[in-house]
């Protein structure tokens, strides 16, 4: 047998408070696609930091083409063959294609940089166009010159960190075949990934990680979803209970909204039409940048600029009330970032509460009310205990807990307010399986008390799984709605490139 | 061998947010010790004038108080911007605008008036501190003018008010020429706790703010919605708490306090408006704020110590002939010394063996 391109034995790496890799081992074999996977925080980034060398291990040895080295920095990882794609992505916006590779790269002029982006681009199918401002480029195109750059090191190691969360299902297809041309010349392939029918279409092998252990090397061709899915969790996601949906009446309403950006860098929104009703769950699918920020400033209130009359709520016209008001109103909503806007990191769980919520103010004419503390804490500690959520208890700091468990938090506190509308942004985005399943299901359940739901999120899996209806935004417009029955991922994914407008005609609106 | 590495907390340390500045406190004392011995003399001595000598009879704590009164009220009214996210540097401006605004109604009370014009007189201060703040909200607000920048130089340009005043329209004709007004009716002077001490009633107002700001920070919605403003815009933008709120709230209660305190010192201890009213309480509140954690109980300790450092400033000059500016060298070495301490609740400390399997 070969010499492995890449073998981990027994890397240890400890932080204060957690062991993100314990006694981890892993074996690349050169032009193999090795898949790892693992849940949020499972160790895989930890990992391949060390493998990149930005991070160093406790213990443990790493070996390249049998040798065994000392990786100290991403310079030294770069000289020895191994090249990353990061899940964010390090480019500056005011800068062209070009300029941003040629920063890496010390000892070329421009115009090689210029042409060997070209070149790169021509050999593997990566479009891109090196004069381009980044800013002006969409995100699946900045990953192209993720990608381009770290292939000009010629790398016998390539890692990509999640690469298909920001992509089109078809521009995941084209990623996959550039990845499979560079496995059939050579190069190894390290693939981060928690979606399991990814991992079975492309990778060869498979290591699962497990709370930093491995708890499973596969081929994962030879498995099934469920049992990935037990190496990785430890048990089978639980199923979710979807009954037929009926849906009321309409309980928000958007006409015609078009906003200007408000930052250099956002998205204009074009006359948005959205209507969501009591009863149903209404999805909006997208790849990140594309106006989902911009149009949930709009509808949560946090942006009031929107014209007259172009969002209602019943019959009231909310467009230019501030989010307290909206919420008056039964507009809850639970924004993508939850440390930072939708909880306070350095505040108490119960404080916390006192930012959507008002059931433990009295006299609220007095300096905005007098906050009744024992009632708040008691509040707290009910949510704590009803969505089983692992904190200290209501006193410990938002910032204390894991992301999972602040997720459930915000969620809980928004559901439990009774919403009329409630709009969630990337309710599941890095929770853990269980948590997520847990999440979907209290949507679900609230939908079927007759609230109105708007789901704002990337993950195709978990739109189909939970809505009733579905839209896609691409470059700040959005499309018709179409019932999830009629909606096929190609479909989604090709309206998710903005090609909406042939198929649009035929399916007027659905709504 | 052995290197010493910063490790970061999963959580801030409770302990050292509180033992910090009493560390703090320590190295100052160190370093004054050195400073002391370096410039050739007995640092005992140094030490006792800055510790022992304010607090050694009735009538130092006395003067203790007294400076340390307007140190407290002006830092409750900072620390409520502080926590909002407002950064008001010009405390000093509002405080001298505070003193000019009570002497202005001062000047006009007559003898035969009664003690009530005690209240119109600090009213005027109170007004005049928040009107003096309330550029700096306005130009904010209206044109995204920092407020650092705005409030530190509106500083300078209440200092040329007051000069004008005092070398001008208001000067004392039977004064000599000396740029200060007439001295104030016995009437509108702030009334002394008791014969014997310049300790006046201004300290019961530094007490009663204590707790309203006490109150405000932990109690009451606003006072939540203020310091979320601070913590997290973002998370304040989503609540939907108003930040133009919050800032004219900000820069009207920390203007008013600072108003208050020029006026209790006008109408108080000096007696009278002369170029001399500025001595720096604004922006050595500034330090008080941050040594008492923004905490309104905090700081009546570290104004205290503030005060301390005042008048161990004075003494060190007149009985060790020292410079006076040894008190803002003492300052300078608190909010120092606190900064680098301060990084102990965040971080911990620990010796790595180096070289070997870790």
């Amino acid at each position: 047998m070969a010499t492995p391109r890449l073998e981990l034995k027994g890397i240890t790496k400890a932080f204060p408070a957690v062991v993100a890799n314990s006694n981890v081992s892993l074996t690349v074999m050169p032009g193999e696609i090795h898949a790892v996977l693992g849940e949020n925080g499972a160790g895989k980034s930890t990992l391949m930091k060390i493998i990149y060398g930005s991070q160093m291990p406790d213990a443990g040895q790493i070996l390249l083409n049998g040798q065994v080295m000392q990786i100290r920095n991403p310079k030294e990882a770069r000289a020895n063959g191994i090249g990353m794609v990061f899940q964010h992505f390090n480019l500056f916006d005011t800068m062209t294609v070009a300029e941003n590779v040629w920063l890496g790269l010390a000892r070329a002029s421009l115009e090689q940089v210029t042409a060997s982006i070209v070149a790169k681009a021509a050999e593997y199918g990566l479009d891109t166009d090196p004069r381009r401002l980044v800013h002006t480029l969409s995100v699946g195109e900045r990953q192209r010159v993720e990608i381009i750059r770290a292939l000009l090191t010629r790398p016998e190691l390539l890692i990509l960190d999640e690469p298909t969360s920001v992509l089109t299902p078809q521009a995941v297809e084209k990623l996959f075949l550039v990845l499979r041309k560079l496995s059939s010349e050579g190069c190894s392939i390290l693939y981060i990934s928690h979606k399991l029918h990814e991992i079975r279409e492309l990778c060869t092998a498979c290591t699962v990680l497990r709370a930093g252990k491995v708890t499973g090397v596969c081929n994962p061709k030879e498995e099934t979803n469920a049992s990935l899915s037990r190496m990785m969790i430890g048990a089978e996601p639980p199923l979710l209970e979807h009954h037929e949906c009926k849906a009321g009446a309409a309980t928000m309403v958007v006409k015609n909204l078009s906003l200007e950006r408000d930052d250099q860098f956002g998205v204009d929104l074009h006359e948005i039409n959205l209507r969501v009703c009591a009863g149903e769950v209404v999805g909006i699918a997208g790849v990140s940048g594309n106006g989902q920020k911009e149009l949930l400033y709009a509808l949560s209130g946090e942006d009031t600029r929107a014209p007259h009359g172009s969002v209602c709520m019943g019959e009231a016209d909310v467009s230019g009330r501030d989010p307290a008001e909206r919420r008056c109103l039964g507009l809850h909503f639970v924004p993508e970032e939850r440390l930072g806007r939708g909880a306070v990191p350095t505040l108490s769980l119960a404080q916390n509460l006192l930012l959507t919520r008002t059931e433990s103010i009295s006299m609220p004419r007095c300096a905005g009310g007098w906050i009744r503390v024992k009632e708040l804490a008691t509040h707290a500690e009910r949510l704590i205990e009803h969505f089983h959520i692992k904190a200290g208890g209501p006193n410990s700091v938002a910032r204390s807990l894991s992301g999972g468990n602040l997720q459930k938090y915000i969620v809980a506190r928004e559901i439990d307010a009774n919403p009329k509308l409630l709009i969630v942004s990337q309710p599941t985005w890095g929770v853990d399986v269980g948590a997520a399943a847990q999440i979907r299901g209290e949507i679900l359940r609230l939908r079927d008390k007759g609230c109105a739901v708007l789901v704002v999120s990337e993950e195709l899996d978990e739109l189909f799984e939970i809505c009733d209806r579905m839209y896609v935004i691409a470059r700040g417009k959005l499309s018709p709605s179409i019932p999830i029955a009629e909606a096929t991922v190609e479909k989604i994914g090709e309206w998710m490139s903005g090609l909406w407008s042939n198929s649009a005609a035929s399916e007027a609106h659905h709504a | 061998m052995h290197k010493l590495k910063l490790e970061a907390r999963s959580q801030p340390s409770q302990m050292w947010s509180y033992a910090s500045p009493v560390l703090a406190l320590v190295c100052t004392v160190v370093i004054g010790v050195i400073l002391f011995s370096l410039l050739g003399k007995d640092p005992m001595k140094g030490l006792q004038v800055f510790f022992w000598e304010p607090i050694k009879s009735g009538y130092a704590v006395g003067e203790l108080l007294v400076k340390a009164t307007p140190l407290l009220i002006i830092a409750l009214g900072l620390a409520v911007c502080f926590r909002s996210n407002v950064w008001n540097i010009g405390a000093e401006g509002q405080y001298i605008l505070g003193a000019v605004g009570a002497s202005g109604v001062a000047l006009m009370a007559s003898p035969s008036m009664g003690g009530w014009i005690v209240v119109p007189v600090l009213l005027a201060g109170v007004l005049a501190g928040m009107f003096w703040a309330g550029l700096t909200a306005f130009l904010r607000d209206r044109f995204n003018a920092n407020e650092i920048l705005v409030s530190l130089m509106l500083v300078y340009v209440a200092v040329q008010v007051l000069n004008f005043l005092v070398f001008g329209p208001w000067k004392d004709p039977l004064g000599y020429n000396f740029p200060q007004t007439k001295t104030f009716e016995a009437i509108t002077r702030i009334p002394r706790l008791f014969a014997g001490s310049r300790v006046s009633i201004g300290i019961f107002f530094a007490l009663i703010g204590v707790g309203v700001i006490w109150i405000f920070f932990f109690r009451t919605r606003s006072g939540f919605a203020q310091q979320v403003g601070g913590l997290a815009p973002a998370a304040s933008r989503y609540a939907g708490f108003s930040s133009r709120r919050a800032l004219w709230t900000a820069l009207l209660i920390s203007g008013g306090l600072a108003g208050l305190a020029g006026a209790l010192e006008v109408a108080g201890p000096i007696g009278q408006l002369t170029p001399y009213v500025p001595a720096g309480y604004g922006f050595a509140a500034i330090i008080v704020a941050y040594v008492g954690r923004l905490h309104p109980v905090g700081m009546v300790f570290s104004a205290v110590l503030m005060s301390m450092f005042y008048i161990g400033g004075e003494l060190a000059q007149s009985r060790l002939g020292l410079p006076k500016s040894l008190t803002g060298v003492f300052q300078g070495l608190l909010l120092f010394s606190l900064l680098a301490c301060d990084m102990l609740v965040n971080y911990r400390l620990r010796w790595i063996a180096l070289g070997g399997p870790k």
